[in-house]
């Protein structure tokens, strides 16, 4: 069984392309000069639509978790630790914590980035303590 | 003719078999309850010129209004259906009380009705659980609803103390509550070290944190107060309503741990110029204990924080100075999928009549009614009220 896959748009395709070459890429607006996430048409803490593609430190911590005991389907393994994960740009995004001990994991341990083959075609970060 | 909020009126209510009901799918469950909630406000099906369903999540249909419409062999004036989660519940209401005020219906049927326990095939449930997701940011991860309320449950415990046995009372209490209602799905009363060694199923939420998987349905009439006054039963009042949303999904949220209860409850109490110490009852919407706690505090019926010891305290219990979730909720009445919240305000409207047998409350006046759907995303408060 195959994970849920994102079918990007065009204008999504920049991050995942960024996760295939292993590097974290946010929208940030030119005008405000804010990060955002998810990518959109426009600057969700302005409302301009100048906006363009940098590469993220990729450092965060964990804003907070939860150890899934139950798989949502067989193409997972539980236990797997879902996490929000706030990125230093001051966005924020779900990911999974590898590379731990579920039972090791808080809120506020600090995380990089990492990155995992979802299928073929797709790239997915995740994160691990640092 | 125009009409002000303060003139529509709650006439009728009627449940279906609720439960386990494996001979009525859920478009029969629904006509059912309109059916009969029509015979107890005293009209008859060609009275309704206005019907709002709610989508079934087991049998989705287009025009769900219109067909349930057919089904029951009228055509109103204005058919309307909600797609959504249990946000919706009062929102339609309101909606109703709306579409009377301006003239598009004057009684109206909010009809919703699902059969999640016994009509859900296992493809079906795949895509419900994990269509509260974002499909590209979200999903891809693997998160159930469970895990969704688990990452408010962790950032509550992280920032305030709340203990696992904290969240374990929700279930204590509406369990307690339950068991006072023979409706109700569970009854059994649990303690707290049953829920804490209950299944793991998303730390650190354990089966019995989470709501049940039922079927039923319930609706509700509406009209105006002058034609209220022909009808059997004693009108109940809508006070105030309020709505709250901040995010849809939880990736996105600005507060883990303060919701848009926030600001729908505060509208809700200010259009009814009351505060929660003149509430006699509330309903809340319980799909998760986290859920509970956080609207407790966020509806103010304790300090923002302590939503863990107020549950503790045997507050929100029988005999307890802040009733909550009368028939037992969604943790152990009854809980379909969309139509969940429904269940508190026909429990509302029976305590009202004084109907609530074992359980009813001396008297209550103003009773709170809170929904909420997606991930604590979207909020819809209701405060309504016994007719002098």
């Amino acid at each position: 069984m195959q994970r849920p896959l994102p079918t990007p748009s065009p204008l999504e395709q920049p991050y995942f392309d960024g996760c295939r070459e292993g590097e974290l890429r946010l929208q940030t607006c030119n005008h405000c000069h804010q990060a955002q996430f998810y990518p959109r048409v426009l600057c969700s803490h302005c409302g301009h639509d100048d906006l363009s593609w940098q590469p993220s430190s990729g450092l965060g911590v964990v804003a907070s978790f939860t150890v899934a005991r139950r798989a949502v389907s067989q193409a997972f393994e539980a236990p797997y630790v879902i996490a929000l994960i706030d990125l230093e740009e001051g966005v924020r995004l779900m990911s999974h914590v590898v590379d731990v001990d579920p039972e090791a994991v808080t809120v506020g341990l600090p995380v990089t980035v990492a990155f995992e083959a979802w299928s073929e075609d797709v790239t997915l970060p995740v994160f691990k303590p640092r | 003719m125009k009409y002000g909020f303060e003139d529509i009126v709650i006439v009728g209510m009627a449940e279906t078999d609720l439960g386990v009901v494996p001979d009525r799918g859920p478009m029969e469950l629904g006509a059912q309850a309109v059916s009969l909630a029509v015979n107890d406000a005293g009209l008859k099906l060609a009275d309704i010129d206005g019907l709002i369903t709610c989508n079934s999540l087991v049998h989705p249909v287009m025009y769900h209004a219109e067909a349930t419409a057919e089904y029951l062999g009228i055509a109103p004036k204005h058919c309307m259906a909600v797609g959504t989660g249990g946000g919706t519940t009062f929102t339609a209401i309101r909606y109703a009380a709306a579409a009377i005020q301006t003239g598009m219906a004057h009684t109206v049927v909010v009809s919703m009705a699902d059969s999640m326990r016994s009509f859900m095939t296992r493809e079906r449930a795949m895509v419900v659980q994990a269509s509260s997701g974002h499909p590209a940011y979200e999903q891809p991860y693997g998160p159930t609803v469970p895990a969704y309320y688990a990452l408010i449950a962790q950032a509550h415990m992280a920032q305030y103390g709340t203990t696992e046995e904290q969240f374990a009372e929700a279930m204590v209490s509406s369990r307690a509550w339950a068991a006072l209602n023979p409706t109700a799905q569970y009854r059994e009363q649990v303690t707290v070290d049953d829920v804490m060694n209950s299944k793991p199923i998303a730390d650190p939420l354990k089966m019995l944190d989470c709501s049940i998987v039922s079927d039923g349905g319930a609706a509700i009439v509406l009209t105006t107060r002058d034609r209220a006054a022909d009808l059997p039963h004693k009108p109940i009042s809508l006070l105030g309503y309020g709505e709250g949303h901040s995010y849809e999904h939880i990736s996105q949220s600005p507060n883990l741990t303060t919701s848009a209860a926030l600001p729908s409850g505060q509208a809700a109490y200010a259009e009814a110029g009351l505060s929660p110490k003149d509430i006699d009852i509330a309903q809340l919407y319980d799909c998760f204990s986290v859920a509970l706690l956080i609207q407790l505090e966020d509806l103010g019926f304790c300090d923002k924080g302590e939503g863990g010891p107020f549950l503790q305290s045997g507050a929100t219990q029988p005999g307890g100075a802040m009733p909550l979730n009368t028939h037992g909720g969604m943790l152990s009445h009854c809980h379909p999928g969309n139509p969940g919240a429904i269940f508190g305000l026909t429990e509302a409207i029976r305590q009202f009549r004084g109907e609530a047998g074992e359980r009813q409350q001396v008297d209550p006046q103003r009773i709170l009614l809170h929904a909420q759907g997606g991930i604590m995303s979207s909020h819809a408060t209701l405060i309504i009220g016994k007719e002098a």
